[in-house]
């Protein structure tokens, strides 16, 4: 079963200069469980793709159906209740509430599909547990390193369960160690059958994933199984939820 | 707005204290200021109404020549028109039911000394019963009785201001002697405080014998006015045509419009002085009224910079599913808060300033309710009002475009 798929995308900028095309007719799939690196320089689309599968924006011309809706004709509101219900973002600034508990930047998309609160910190508290913050639930999140303010992030983009996680340069801002334990977190989910799709510049971040996607100029220039995915090393691999005390 | 938006935006408007403390400053101010000043004016107006109350209920006074012939209209008193067989007429006349005092006056200000010391004051001329027309209550001694009027006796009743003024050394100066005019008087009374402050200080006054300050203090033997006690309040209308109809067929007068005097009641004064405090209270009111819209654009203010200093916050929050309701929500509900308190902070500094305005000025303490009530509905409407644009503002950023914002 397809959880993307992406049919003659196309998006145009109108500027005061002319015309840009970002994405220039692309069309793929992502099949449920796949871990796709999708991957290009600066300038080469990577970005609005990744906006046009967020539902952060909105294609000029094309269909996207993310697991199984056409989110081609939604209003605003339903295109929030999409990006809450399926996909779980991780930014490259993280982009966690500041001077808000861990605990609450996890329960905050919960809240918003209305969750009970009990059943949210419960929830919450368990990918915590599963990123190995267990220990961190009442620090704010500037009071935490940028590796562990990831896996913040990476919490509270499982917590709804989403058919699609949808990482935008996850490993950008935080030191090699702490990204080979994001990479190790992602493996690990990924195993565990959630659909992980990456968007970076770095070759040796994307050979981790399973399958890459190159994208220059707006167009798809390979698209590539990656037979041997690059293991994430962490000090006791395998045992992220340890590793913690390494990054302190 | 559920109790987690109540406690979140608590958490935020904490966060920036010396902000939240500006934008609820204006309102306080703001409320503070309405309740304050509502109450000055009231106070006021309940002030002035209770020293006209106090000359006497059921007063009707006759003046002269307010009204004359020839389109010319004189300065009420300043005639010669009163005399004291119109007093007697009044008394005495048959046609008169409703009138139950009548107290003939003369007056002017004099230059009163007392040893060393004096004073200017007010001295009325009157008989035994201006007393009992204008309240008059004697605190030692006694008022000027029929015998000190037929006799033209040189006696004095003085008011307490002028005791402390005259014998600032002797609290009961009965017996002592004050001159007016070179006339030597004897103190046979003092007078209970009556107020009055500003534009009419009561206290400053010498009652004389009438027919003592006709012949020999101001040598004249026309009145200034006349006072008259209605039976009741409800014959105050009939008392004022009986008492016009006797005097117009004394001064052989057949039109009304040609009267030359003028009947005021209390009631009169009243209102008179009533609209003229009301006018006040309403231009307090006003002032203000303005302060609290300065308040009201000081919280549009601050809730604006927040939502542009807050434009990725509001990205992030709808790429993790909040809805333009939820957005909106939560900044009216920053907004609500922010007015609310600063409405209940405004209340409580209103009613202490109105509590000390009173003290200070030894007015009545009046709190009006609707005007707490009005400045609280107010402020609550200026956080809904003035909250709306910056959350309708918030709430239509597009999440690509908020998330980009550096």
């Amino acid at each position: 079963m397809n959880i993307i798929d992406v049919s003659h995308l196309t998006k145009i900028y109108s500027t005061a200069a002319g015309e840009t095309v970002a994405l220039d007719d692309v069309s793929f799939s992502i099949k449920k469980g796949e871990f796709v690196a999708i991957m290009g320089p600066s300038g080469s689309g990577k970005s609005t793709l990744m906006h046009l599968l967020g539902c952060l924006d909105t294609p000029s011309s094309g269909m996207y159906i993310l697991d199984g809706e056409n989110v081609g004709n939604l209003t605003d509101d339903e295109l929030a209740d999409i990006r809450n219900q399926k996909i779980g973002f991780i930014f490259q600034a993280f982009n966690l509430l500041p001077r808000t508990t861990v605990l609450q930047n996890v329960m905050l998309p919960m809240r918003y599909a209305g969750i009970p609160l009990e059943e949210r910190h419960e929830r919450a508290v368990k990918y915590l547990q599963m990123v190995g913050l267990s220990e961190r639930l009442n620090h704010t999140s500037n009071q935490i390193s940028g590796g562990q303010q990831q896996r913040v992030a990476i919490a509270r983009g499982l917590t709804m369960d989403p058919a699609l996680l949808l990482a935008d340069e996850p490993t950008g801002n935080i030191a090699s160690a702490q990204a080979e334990e994001v990479m190790a977190i992602f493996q690990d989910i990924n195993e565990k059958g959630h659909t992980v799709v990456m968007i970076t510049h770095e070759p040796d971040i994307a050979a981790h994933a399973k399958r890459i996607i190159t994208v220059r100029d707006g167009k798809i220039v390979s698209d590539r199984e990656n037979k041997n995915p690059t293991k994430a090393k962490t000090q006791s691999n395998q045992n992220f939820r340890n590793s913690e005390s390494q990054t302190l | 707005m559920d109790t987690e938006t109540i406690i979140e935006s608590l958490q935020t408007l904490t966060v920036n204290k010396m902000r939240t403390g500006l934008a609820i400053l204006g309102i306080v101010i703001g409320i503070g200021s309405v309740i304050a000043l509502v109450s000055l004016g009231q106070a006021t107006q309940q002030s002035v109404q209770n020293s006209i109350q106090s000359l006497g209920a059921n007063l009707l006074t006759v003046s002269p020549g307010s009204q004359s012939s020839g389109g010319v209209r004189g300065a009420a008193g300043g005639a010669t028109t009163l005399t004291n067989d119109d007093a007697k007429a009044i008394q005495t006349s048959p046609q008169i039911t409703t009138i139950q005092a009548v107290s003939p006056e003369v007056e002017g200000r004099e230059q009163v000394t007392a040893g060393r010391n004096n004073s200017n004051i007010q001295v009325i001329g009157s008989t035994a019963t201006y007393s009992e027309v204008h309240k008059v209550t004697i605190q030692t001694g006694n008022f000027i009785t029929e015998q000190d009027n037929n006799g033209a006796a040189k006696v004095a009743v003085i008011g307490p201001t002028v005791v402390s003024d005259l014998f600032p050394n002797n609290p009961d100066p009965i017996g002592q002697s004050i001159r007016i005019k070179g006339i030597s008087f004897r103190i046979v009374g003092i007078t209970v405080s009556k107020g009055g402050t500003g534009f009419a200080n009561q206290d400053a006054i010498a009652y004389i014998p009438l027919t003592t300050a006709q012949s020999q203090v101001f040598g004249q033997s026309y009145l200034n006015s006349i006072a008259l006690e209605a039976k009741s309040q409800d014959v105050m209308t009939d008392a004022e045509n009986q008492v016009g109809y006797v005097l117009l067929s004394r001064h052989k007068l057949s039109d009304p419009t040609q009267a030359d005097f003028s009947i005021f009641s209390q009631q009169d004064i009243l209102n008179a002085a009533s609209s003229a405090t009301g006018t006040f209270t309403t231009l307090l009111s006003g002032i203000a009224a303005i302060s609290l819209l300065v308040g009201g654009i000081g919280i549009m203010n601050i809730m604006l910079v927040t939502v542009t200093e807050r434009t990725r916050e509001i990205g992030l929050r709808k790429a993790l599913g909040a809805k333009k309701k939820t957005v909106i929500t939560q900044f009216l509900t920053e907004s609500i808060i922010l007015t609310f308190a600063g409405g209940i902070i405004g209340v409580i500094l209103g009613i202490v300033l109105s509590y000390g305005i009173s003290a200070a000025t030894s007015s009545p303490f009046v709190l009006s309710p609707q005007s707490v009530l009005v400045a609280f509905v107010v402020s609550a409407g200026i956080g809904v009002l003035f909250g709306w644009y910056p959350a309708q503002k918030a709430a239509g950023l597009e999440p690509i475009e908020a998330l980009r914002y550096e």
